[in-house]
């Protein structure tokens, strides 16, 4: 966590309430949530089960449900809900003066390439 | 009208009957069942016409029915039987020491027996101006005929009397288009059938039809001078009135027998087997007086005419004994039903089942463990259940916890499904979608301790999909916990509310509510903002209820349905252009292969709803194949929705030499009439030009079959994982009924089934009986509801793809955010 490299991604509204954005960098594709309370949360957008992409999800409370087998992920920790094993990636973000901040590792951020 | 058959044969023994009604009638009928010789029948009938069936007055008066359609006995019946009739002469002494009846033409007729139906007259009260022109009764035809033709000009009616016979007068006169007011005495309407609740619900639901109810309403006066214009209430109201329906009651009409000196109390008194104080005389119906009781309703006179008839036939009989009688109220849409004493007190208990959202209220009174009488007022199918449940003297005492949830929760019904699970080997499938086998299910249930289907549906997967096989999962549930398993009554739509499906539509309408957060707020959800599971049913059910109001909440779609195109297992889309009744042309093949080309689509296939489906496009690339698709003409398939899906066809009478109507370009109608609308769950049609039926129609939600007089409409067939054949809803003639029993149909199941059901379960939960009675047989009902489909259609059909395509409509979901700036 020493080394994230933080990018700018856009203002707030640029993701829909109770939805998300994708964002793809050099290894991944990031997905950018935005819920009811418009707080923003981001996971790499494949779920630990079947790598199913979590932004096409429905969003609701602070969890997203996957659009392929329904498995619920909390957006705060990226675990499954329920008896559902298994954490989704998490990814560092924050907003700052109302745009969106992604923190990126060296990989994802394309500064150094996966040996 | 008389009908006097020539061949009489003078050595039978004569049988007279005063009244050719319903009680009368259905004592010949009767006794000519049991004894077709015995008998030579004369029937006298002060009506002018045959034998109709007065409990049918309602619909004639509401326009639902015609005379001919509630005629009981026809002319020809007669004669065939050998039965005198005079009709339109009634009866005016009977001469008893002669044997003799003399009708007011003169016409003297001898008997062996008699039989007096003379039913009853209604009450008039006898306040000024009840013999004002435009006063009358609801007793016969020509009542009904005198209100028709003053309805015919609009104007206020005033209903005195607020029981059956009177609410059913004024529903009749407002769907007439009549002002209608309704007085009645007491304080709440029916209340001879009716608790004060079931009393408040109706009077609420006349109000909401346009009908003013006025209760606890004593008549003054009758005001007009020749014509009536009003009726002034003892407390000085004064309401207008072109016509006043007197529905106060009936009285026994005994004077006849009276006349002639038999005993006569409140009716013509009478015995077991119907006999009179005159061992040669007899009375049926409603005129009569047995053990001290008078009926009003129909079915003890039938009770009557039946030991009457045995009687008669010298059949051995354990006579009448009386009747338990229960009534419904004969008016579209609302469902009354009361049977037996339900005034409580004393040694009863009751059971109440109150659900205000949904308008059902149900009062069960107990005594002895045994059902003493009922009211249902909303919900009454279960009635009859009730009402044999009473009638036979049942001890319910074991079925009291779900008692008011009616015969289905009762349980032990077709052939125990639990013996049937139980029986199952342990590598059964359970569970198609997700391939779960028994075994799995039973060892989950027992190491993880689940009691629930929700916990089975976590823990397994099993019924997690489509959910057809969860009534199989709640068997094995009860088989493996046995008493340990209580089914839930109520199945709430997800753990955010306590509200099951049903109960969540009703409240949207009942309160009126137009939007996600006024239905979570009202409704007193439990998350801030639902959950996968009710949100998207929440988007339906409000799409549904409010066309063209309620603006589609993106977010509470699944991905498919967001994005129209179906999304794969790697994350790809597939697109599938609408080809109007399965036919396409060289232009759009053209157009798919340049797509398919254009944008390295991986796979081509054709689908088994006779369509094209371009497998593996990625999402950015969504809307260019749509707006090349667009450009030749083609339109979303809604292969993704839960929506009409296709129509696929056969090549009917446009081309095959078996073919008996075009069954082509019918399916392209049906295709172009019903795509766009959104529905329960998908929902898939076929047309077949003939009965050997090549495009499958028999397990399609909706098929049409060509006959050689018309179309055979079939409804409720699935090829899925349990295979259904459809049931046939009706056969029609034209074109145009096919476009109106199919746009009816969608619309019923549109409104009435739950989210993510499809049309063959909703059809086995409600009954095909319960479809036909709403799409077939009331035709008014039909026509509404394909006019609700055709307006919601109107707001439904746009093509989504051109939005997004051209239009930049929902543009977030197709462009990926991109890196602006890195430390």
């Amino acid at each position: 966590m020493t080394n994230l490299h933080w990018i700018d991604i856009g203002p707030v509204s640029a993701i829909p309430q109770q939805g998300a954005r994708t964002l793809q960098t050099e290894t991944d594709r990031i997905a950018i949530f935005r819920t009811l309370d418009d707080q923003i949360f981001a996971l790499l957008d494949r779920c630990p089960h079947k790598q199913g992409p979590l932004a096409q999800g429905i969003v609701h409370g602070h969890f997203v449900t996957c659009p392929l087998h329904n498995m619920v992920f909390s957006l705060e920790t990226g675990e499954a809900q329920g008896p559902d094993d298994g954490c989704a990636a998490k990814v560092e973000c924050q907003v700052v003066d109302g745009t969106v901040r992604v923190g990126l590792t060296e990989l994802q951020a394309g500064l150094r390439h996966a040996g | 009208m008389n009908h006097v058959p020539a061949n009489i044969k003078a050595t039978k023994a004569r049988l007279v009957v005063i009244g050719n009604g319903m009680a009368g009638m259905r004592t010949v009928e009767e006794v000519l069942s049991r004894a077709p010789d015995k008998y030579d029948i004369t029937v006298f009938g002060a009506e002018p016409r045959v034998n109709y069936n007065r409990i049918m007055l309602s619909p004639l008066l509401s326009g639902e029915k015609e005379f001919d359609e509630i005629v009981i006995n026809t002319p020809e019946w007669y004669t065939e039987n050998n039965i005198h009739l005079y009709s339109g002469d009634p009866v005016v002494e009977v001469d008893r020491d002669r044997k003799v009846v003399i009708s007011k033409s003169g016409t003297e007729t001898e008997y062996d027996q008699l039989l007096l139906a003379t039913g009853s007259d209604p009450i008039i009260i006898p306040v000024p101006g009840h013999k004002l022109d435009g006063v009358v009764t609801f007793r016969d035809v020509d009542d009904v005929d005198t209100m028709l033709g003053a309805a015919a000009n609009g104007g206020p009616a005033v209903v005195i009397g607020g029981g059956l016979l009177g609410l059913e007068a004024a529903v009749g006169l407002q769907s007439r288009g009549m002002d209608v007011t309704v007085l009645h005495l007491a304080g709440h309407v029916m209340e001879r059938q009716l608790d004060p609740s079931a009393g408040y619900l109706l009077a609420q639901e006349l109000e909401r039809r346009g009908i003013t109810v006025i209760t606890e309403a004593d008549t003054a006066e009758i005001v007009g001078s020749e014509n009536v214009t009003g009726v002034r209430l003892k407390d000085g109201r004064m309401i207008p009135a072109d016509l006043v329906v007197m529905a106060v009651g009936i009285r026994p009409n005994g004077r006849l027998a009276a006349d002639a000196g038999l005993a006569v109390e409140r009716g013509i008194v009478v015995d077991d087997v119907m006999t009179t104080s005159d061992p040669a005389v007899f009375a049926v119906g409603e005129c009569v007086q047995h053990r001290g009781q008078c009926y009003g309703l129909v079915a003890p006179l039938f009770e009557m005419a039946k030991s009457c008839a045995d009687h008669l036939a010298e059949i051995d009989t354990t006579g009448y004994a009386g009747s338990v009688t229960s009534t419904k109220l004969k008016v579209t849409g609302v469902d009354v039903f009361s049977a037996g004493d339900f005034s409580g007190g004393g040694e009863t208990e009751e059971i109440v089942f109150r659900d205000a959202g949904r308008g059902v209220y149900k009062r069960i009174v107990l005594e002895d463990g045994k059902i003493k009488g009922a009211v249902l007022y909303g919900d009454t199918s279960d009635g009859a259940w009730y009402f044999q449940l009473m009638k036979d003297g049942e001890d319910v005492t074991e079925l009291r916890d779900t008692l008011a949830f009616g015969q289905a929760f009762a349980g032990g019904s077709a052939g125990n499904p639990l013996d049937a699970v139980a029986a199952l080997p342990d590598d059964a499938e359970i569970c198609g979608c997700n391939g779960v086998c028994k075994g799995a299910i039973v060892s989950a249930i027992n190491e993880k301790g689940l009691t629930t289907l929700d916990e089975v549906k976590c823990h397994t997967k099993a019924s997690a999909s489509c959910g057809s096989c969860s009534g199989l999962v709640e068997n094995l549930l009860a088989a493996t916990l046995g008493g340990d398993y209580e089914a839930a009554t109520i199945k709430p739509i997800c753990t955010c509310t306590d509200h099951d499906h049903d109960s969540v539509r009703r409240l949207i309408i009942a309160k009126d509510l137009k939007s996600m957060p006024a239905v979570m707020q009202e409704l007193e959800w439990r998350s801030s903002d639902g959950c996968h599971v009710c949100r998207p049913a929440l988007n339906y059910y409000l799409l549904a209820a409010w066309p063209g109001v309620y603006v589609d909440h993106g977010a509470s779609r699944f991905i498919n349905e967001r994005v129209h195109a179906n999304i794969q297992k790697d994350g790809t889309y597939s697109v599938i252009p609408r080809m109007w009744g399965g036919l396409t042309n060289p232009r759009e093949l053209r157009a798919i292969a340049d797509v398919a080309d254009k944008f390295e689509i991986p796979t081509v296939k054709v689908t088994g709803g006779q369509r094209i489906d371009l497998l593996g496009v990625k999402k950015e690339d969504l809307p260019g194949v749509w707006a090349d698709l667009n450009a030749a003409g083609m339109v979303s398939g809604h292969a993704y929705g839960k929506s009409l899906r296709t129509v696929k066809s056969c090549v009917g009478q446009e081309w095959c030499r078996f073919g008996t109507q075009m069954s082509m370009s019918m399916a392209v109608e049906l295709e172009k009439m019903t795509w766009g609308s959104w529905m329960p769950h998908k929902f898939k049609m076929a047309v077949s030009g003939c009965p050997r039926n090549c495009a499958e129609a028999t397990i399609k939600d909706f098929g049409v079959v060509a006959t050689d007089g018309g179309w055979d409409l079939h409804v409720g067939g699935n090829g899925g994982i349990h295979v259904r054949a459809t049931e046939l809803l009706c056969k029609v003639t034209t074109d145009e009924e096919v476009r109106e029993y199919c746009g009816a149909f969608i619309q019923l199941y549109r409104e009435e089934a739950r989210y993510l059901e499809r049309t063959a379960p909703w059809i086995e939960r409600v009954g095909l009986k319960h479809v036909q009675e709403r799409v077939v047989d009331d035709a008014a009902n039909r026509k509404a509801l394909f006019d609700r489909f055709m307006i919601s259609q109107q707001t439904a059909q746009i093509d989504p793809w051109a939005e997004r395509a051209s239009e930049g409509v929902d543009a977030h979901e197709f462009n990926p955010l991109s890196m602006v700036a890195a430390e």
